[in-house]
């Protein structure tokens, strides 16, 4: 049994191999696909979710955002945590 | 013409409906498809090219047992090529090293392994089936160890809800990511079987604190699912989440239902994959819009803020119940039946010696035994 997943600004996540971020075609939007559960997260939360391949700190995406959308870091970084750690408590993040 | 209906969000492919298992509520019909009736492989995989071409994104590879059929992980496989998204559900009894790992290596993205209880006795007797929790358990091994996310579904009734405790904690120790407390459904074996399994409200009380206890405890470890049986509930859950709406079945000879009970129903006549593409079966057949949306309804739900919530709840259900599936199903405290069955529910629960279960089994063919007499 492992433990629960405590996201900070060193974590460095990545999605699980039984959630998949997908392009859904048909429908014109990001999908993210888990067992019995499709999540259809914002434009903002794929942009996240894009950028996590288990190397990249929560603090680099948010340096990458913070300056991609000229917004203050501290907000941005907060904002991020925030998703994420909502995320691997529901399951959707590798731990 | 109405608008054509938005594609469903999953398929729920019943491969076959052989099964080495013999559960008393079994989702499947009483009249169950015979292995010369299933649809090949190559029919299998025009079905799954369909689905991922009309904008289908998961497959639930079920059953009976899907393991049951030799082609498993060819089908897997050319379910991920075509980008979708794939769910085995098994029993798990026919899973071994070598078929983890071929699953795996095809591209299966998640296994559901249903468990009858926490102990190979009792739980046993519930799958008919001598040895299967040791094998379940086995497989729940292999298919972590081949790398495979795993969900748990906890079959739960009056017979082992006394047991949640221990059905959690099998669960966390299997590593499961999630686990599903599944309250027997009563239509079909269920719902022949239902005076043997319906709990009483003391248990769903208990069940309900301690799966909440639990999601405390275990928050980002393991998920757990849960739903409160609809006969005790005050409002209906959304089954398959409205009728045509995110779902769509496929049995075993190739027939397109809108839930895997709809068999039940009766009046609907259900076409098929052999007959017609499956876009055309979903957007236009009868069957299908019978009761898709909410221009069927009748009261209270056709006035009812929740109409587009729980759809008016199960059909299949108030069939059951009311003796009309165009019904308000009577889970629901609004319809006027929902006092006759909560009633029935504390009567069967409170029978202190159950009856005995029907075990699901297919009729046998009679072997012809040529120069006996
Ligand atoms: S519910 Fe039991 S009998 Fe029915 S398909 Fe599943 S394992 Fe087999
Ligand atoms: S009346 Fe119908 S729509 Fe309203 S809650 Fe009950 S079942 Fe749902």
């Amino acid at each position: 049994m492992s433990e629960r997943r405590v996201i900070g600004e060193a974590s460095a996540p990545s999605l699980p191999r039984h959630v998949k971020l997908r392009r859904d075609e048909s429908r014109g939007q990001w999908v993210l696909l888990a067992p019995e559960r499709v999540l259809v997260p914002d434009d903002i939360a794929v942009e996240i979710l894009q950028r996590l391949d288990g190397q990249a700190t929560v603090g680099a995406v948010a340096d990458d955002l913070a300056e991609k959308y000229r917004s203050p870091r501290a907000e941005v970084l907060h904002d991020v945590i925030e998703m994420l750690q909502d995320l691997a408590d529901k399951g959707f993040l590798a731990a | 013409m109405s608008v054509p209906p938005a594609p469903p969000l999953a398929l729920l492919a019943e491969l076959t409906h052989r099964c080495p298992l013999q559960c008393p509520y079994c989702s499947n019909p009483l009249e169950l498809d015979r292995a010369n009736a299933e649809m090949d492989t190559a029919a299998w995989q025009n079905v799954l090219d369909q689905a991922a071409a009309m904008g289908i994104l998961q497959v639930h590879f079920s059953g009976g047992e899907p393991m049951a059929r030799g082609d498993l992980a060819d089908l897997v496989r050319h379910a991920a090529r075509a980008g979708l998204y794939s769910n085995l559900i098994t029993s798990a009894v026919l899973l071994d090293e070598r078929r983890a790992a071929a699953l795996a290596e095809a591209g299966l993205d998640h296994v559901q392994i249903s468990f009858q209880g926490t102990e190979a006795g009792p739980a046993d007797v519930v799958a008919g089936y001598s040895g299967a929790h040791e094998k379940k358990l086995r497989a729940a091994r292999l298919t972590r160890d081949a790398g495979l996310p795993l969900t748990v579904n906890a079959v739960m009734h009056r017979g082992n809800l006394d047991r949640i405790e221990a059905t959690i904690a099998m669960a966390a120790d299997l590593g499961a990511a999630r686990l599903e407390v599944a309250h027997v459904q009563y239509y079909g074996w269920g719902l022949k079987n239902r005076a043997a399994l319906i709990p009483t409200r003391a248990q769903l009380e208990h069940t309900t604190a301690a799966v909440m206890a639990a999601r405390e405890r275990l928050k980002g470890v393991m998920v757990i699912d849960y739903v409160v049986p609809d006969y005790y509930a005050a409002r209906p859950k959304a089954c398959m989440g409205g009728w045509g709406r995110q779902f769509v079945n496929i049995t075993p000879s190739g027939r397109v239902l809108p839930c895997h009970a709809a068999e039940t129903i009766p009046g609907l006549a259900f076409e098929s994959v052999r007959d017609r593409p499956l876009a055309a079966i979903w957007a236009d057949s009868p069957a299908f819009r019978r009761f898709r949306g909410t221009d069927w309804m009748p009261e209270p739900c056709r006035s009812c803020d929740r109409r587009e919530v729980d759809w008016g709840g199960c059909r299949c259900q108030a069939f059951a119940l009311a003796g009309d599936a165009a019904a308000t199903d009577p889970a629901c405290a609004l319809s006027p039946k929902h006092g006759d069955v909560l009633a029935l529910a504390e009567r069967e629960s409170a029978v202190m010696a159950p009856p005995a279960f029907v075990y699901r089994r297919m009729e046998k063919i009679p072997v012809l035994e040529p120069g006996k007499k």
